[in-house]
């Protein structure tokens, strides 16, 4: 049996609606995530978490570079973790993370919701949901 | 706007496609399970007081952590295949190959974990 390539590539797929560029920014983004989850992680080992917290709170860390993550554990000081350079590190990671996570659902939605008037209503909730995690994201991330 | 699949709920989550219908399912699940504790999460937080910690200390039980970090894990390492092979589209005649890759990949790291919160968990 020969195999004959079935594909596209990426250019000769044109680019041209909101969707098929959101397919791209979906794959994109999770490179992103996965740069930026590697550099909390990395970070937090620099900052020395090997001395005083277990390998789930580095984690914990790395999958969101929030000084609230890392307070239960025995750091002496969390002074080089509250920096604005890991507050925007966090918000980085948390506005790519929650458009790739709400543009998923809406996916999902779209499997099960096949009505022109549904579709329209997920779309307006994933932009209020959207809106709204961000917002307190990014809060916390700022007040903590 | 023409798209009309007409699939109910039922026969969607019944689908068995060619290939990687299981990768397929799961990533659904995991991905769901994420945005459903993220979501949670941020609300609790954002909302402070007993309800918040109410609703953050569900993720201390144990059974929970596994749960989830099959969501992370499995979103991850499955997402990190279907990326690479759809930026690399010519990859894709291997995607049977490039699925048992994932669970060799997957199974272990997964299996380590489950075992480091189990002996947390229970060792106190």
């Amino acid at each position: 049996m020969t195999k004959k390539s079935r594909t596209l590539s990426i250019k000769g797929r044109g680019l041209t609606s909101f969707e098929s560029i959101m397919w791209l920014f979906t794959r994109l983004s999770a490179l992103a995530m996965y740069a930026l989850i590697l550099f909390g992680l990395i970070g937090a080992l620099v900052m020395g978490a090997r001395n005083n917290m277990n390998f789930a709170d580095v984690m914990r860390w790395a999958f969101m570079p929030n000084v609230t993550h890392v307070q239960s554990t025995d750091l002496e000081s969390t002074d080089a973790w509250v920096t604005p350079f890991w507050k925007l590190t966090a918000s980085a990671l948390l506005l790519v993370a929650t458009a790739h996570g709400v543009h998923g659902l809406v996916v999902i939605a779209d499997d099960y919701i096949a009505g022109e008037g549904g579709r329209k209503f997920v779309r307006l909730l994933s932009i209020i949901m959207m809106a709204s995690m961000s917002f307190m994201g990014l809060w916390i991330i700022w007040t903590s | 706007m023409g798209l009309k699949r007409d699939v109910s709920l039922s026969t969607g989550l019944r689908y068995r496609g060619p290939a990687g219908y299981l990768t397929f399912i799961l990533h659904r699940i995991g991905g769901l399970g994420m945005g459903i504790f993220i979501t949670l999460h941020i609300l609790a937080s954002f909302v402070g007081g007993r309800f918040g910690g109410a609703i953050n200390g569900i993720y201390e039980n144990w059974a929970f952590q596994i749960f989830i970090f099959f969501c992370v894990m499995f979103h991850a390492i499955n997402g990190l295949r279907i990326t690479i092979l759809d930026l690399f589209p010519k990859l894709l005649d291997y995607q049977t190959e490039a699925i048992w890759i994932e669970w060799a990949v997957f199974i272990p790291l997964f299996g380590i974990s489950v075992f480091v919160i189990m002996q947390t968990a229970l060792g106190g």
